[in-house]
């Protein structure tokens, strides 16, 4: 066998951590515990999860409004993006940024971002740092397709191209830019964009971790060699509303959504991995009651942090908050 | 002492600096070939080759790419050009830039700086000359300075490349050459210090920039008909010397704030605002405000004298404001 069972099921692990995270976000937004605006990343969780098998901490990802997958695989506390999301001091961000901005430099997510394409200008930054320091890290930039249509994503590619950058960039294709589906997005795909900025371009099943694992390595490898930039499009499926609350069937109808539900990735993997006889229900079972308890610590967490102290406002907007009325 | 100009100073700053910290690194268009499009990069020619680099038109990355970079650890100091194009990247700017380390309550260190020239020149017309520094003093996030002389340009922007927050460094473009005497030994400029430029007792004027050198002109031929001045230079925007310019109300009673940018909710509407919510007692008439009127910059070089103020209006404003 190509991969050990460990790696396998750490795979499946992280994905079922992050549909349990996300499960337990919808519930509790529903019920006005979890605030503001949250956009949900299930259906997606292949992407993220093969993506960052590839990566080491010290890598740096941009990631965007959908990123609670992202800050999962990447190694993020759930127990400190729980109680982000609900406004307490124990959050990420101490209650200034929600589910939208979150982010943990320590381990290299250089934000979740509430401006469509906003990370890609900023992953090619690092990118920069990296090549003038001359180490072998790289950069993922996480964007839907609704970003490949902004100037940010044509500006950024073509820098990354000249000054041939390690910077990775992963469109998660999920079909929908915010109530909007392909016909936003002019040519056959988004991978062909790549051509035109002289860089690979390569298509890859996003809802197949597998596939986004080797898809990706190849790409971190290159921009390890100095070789340069990749743009990777994941084809996917939001089989959630935009953000909770969305009005989806103003849209869409429910038998598409029916339809994906059967191709999504966690379902996919574990027949795959039943194929392989790796995976018993005993694994199933203890990898889902594993991350419900995660889950429902966080959550435990965060319903008992204090909310921040009133004056902490007016901290945090530079490093000298104290001295000066600005 | 010795005499360099504006541009010779902004790029003395920068090489001193990269040349102790191996993090810095300035980027932007026209800059490692030919020297900066106002020459300031001329003494970094042939210096450092991987960390004086030449970008693409690209404004949104050129300032994205400073915040990507500053995360990652380096000490980037983009280019902005022309500050009209500030506003072709202004995304990345506003929205990244000055409010990452708020968002992520204070994890991000985001020591980068965003310099460039600015204000108004002769027939830029309007894409190419005006005075946008208020913007960035309206939006919270980003330290804003706008030195008027060498002197100042060369201890501020040391200043800048040392701070772990973002700063925005606008250069009056009719400065570039101006000159004047720097200290040969090292030193730098405490931001939110203003400096007063020249000692008054009947009123003050509070200005940056080249409308610094304006009313310089203007409280010399003031004198002349008995009126004596007290110019007091800002220096940074963001943040401003609230109590150098109260203590000088007390003493003067008056005050005039004279900016190029528009006069409509230009800083100079702040500062007044503000010495009245603090010092009304101390006034004797009310604060007079100097700026451009409030259209576009013209090209013709009638229209752009009608528009834009000079050391004449700020003369006016005080024999105003001091004779009633």
């Amino acid at each position: 066998m190509k991969y050990s069972k460990n790696f396998l099921l750490g795979l499946y692990r992280t994905m079922v951590r992050i549909r349990s995270f996300e499960t337990r976000a919808e519930e509790l937004s529903l019920k006005g515990q979890v605030l503001g605006y949250v956009h949900l990343y299930i259906g997606q969780e292949a992407i993220a999860t093969g993506v960052m098998a590839n990566l080491r901490r010290e890598d740096y990802i941009t990631s965007t409004h959908r990123g609670h997958g992202h800050m999962i695989a990447k190694g993020a506390d759930v127990n400190k993006m729980m109680a982000e999301l609900f406004g307490r001091v124990t959050g990420y961000c101490r209650g200034k940024g929600g589910s939208m901005h979150i982010a943990d430099l320590s381990i290299g997510v250089l934000g979740a971002n509430g401006e469509v394409a906003g990370g890609l200008p900023i992953a090619s930054g690092a990118g920069m740092a990296i090549k003038i320091r001359k180490t072998d890290q790289v950069v993922v930039a996480f964007f839907g397709d609704g970003a490949s249509n902004r100037g940010p994503f044509a500006e950024a590619l073509n820098w990354c191209s000249i000054f041939k950058l390690p910077v990775i960039f992963v469109a998660e294709n999920n079909h929908f830019a915010s109530t909007w589906r392909e016909e936003t997005t002019a040519g056959k795909s988004i991978t062909d964009r790549a051509t035109g900025y002289g860089i690979p371009g390569v298509s890859v099943d996003g809802n197949d971790v597998i596939a986004m694992y080797e898809t990706t390595g190849e790409a971190v490898a290159r921009a390890r060699r100095g070789e340069g930039p990749t743009l990777i499009e994941a084809d996917t499926y939001r089989i959630k509303g935009h953000y909770i609350g969305d009005p989806e069937q103003m849209y869409r109808n429910k038998r598409e959504v029916e339809i994906y539900w059967e191709k999504e990735p966690i379902k996919r993997f574990e027949s795959q991995l039943i194929d392989m006889k790796i995976f018993t229900d005993k694994d199933k079972t203890n990898i889902w009651s594993k991350a419900q308890q995660e889950m429902d610590e966080a959550i435990q967490v965060a319903q008992q942090s204090e909310w921040p102290e009133i004056e902490t406002a007016l901290e945090d907007l530079f490093i000298d908050d104290a001295g000066y009325d600005y | 002492m010795r005499e360099v100009s504006f541009a010779e100073a902004l790029g003395e700053a920068i090489l001193e600096e990269m040349s102790r910290d191996s993090t810095i690194f300035t980027y932007g268009e026209d800059i490692a070939k030919q020297g900066g499009i106002f020459g300031a990069y001329k003494p970094l020619l042939g210096k450092f080759p991987d960390r004086v680099i030449d970008t693409p038109i690209s404004e949104e990355v050129i300032y994205g790419t400073a915040l990507g970079a500053a995360l990652a650890g380096m000490r980037p100091v983009a280019e902005f050009h022309f500050a009209d194009f500030l506003f072709t990247g202004m995304s990345a700017i506003t929205n990244q830039i000055m409010k990452m380390r708020y968002m992520t309550g204070g994890q991000a260190k985001l020591h980068l700086v965003l310099r460039g020239p600015d204000g108004i020149t002769k027939s830029g017309a309007a894409q190419h000359s005006e005075s946008i520094e208020t913007i960035f003093m309206h939006i919270p996030g980003i330290k804003v300075i706008v030195p008027a002389t060498p002197y100042d340009m060369k201890g501020l922007f040391k200043t800048a490349l040392k701070s772990d927050d973002p700063v925005i460094c606008f250069e009056h473009k009719l400065l570039y050459e101006t000159r004047g005497l720097i200290p040969d030994e090292e030193y730098y400029i405490p931001f939110g210090l203003a400096d007063i430029k020249r000692s008054g007792t009947d009123v003050t004027i509070v200005s940056t920039s080249r409308m610094l050198l304006e009313s310089l002109k203007a409280a010399e031929h003031l004198q002349k008909e008995g009126i004596n001045s007290e110019v007091i230079d800002l220096r940074t925007l963001v943040p401003w010397d609230k109590k150098t310019v109260l203590n000088s109300v007390q003493k003067t009673h008056h005050l005039v704030v004279a900016h190029e940018t528009w006069k409509k909710a230009g800083w100079g509407a702040e500062v007044t605002a503000t010495i009245q919510e603090e010092a009304f007692e101390y006034l004797k008439s009310p604060i007079l405000r100097v700026g451009s009127k409030n259209v576009h910059i013209p090209f013709s070089p009638g229209l752009q004298d009608y528009v834009v103020p000079g050391y004449k209006n700020i003369e006016a404003a005080v024999r105003k404001t001091v004779n009633g």
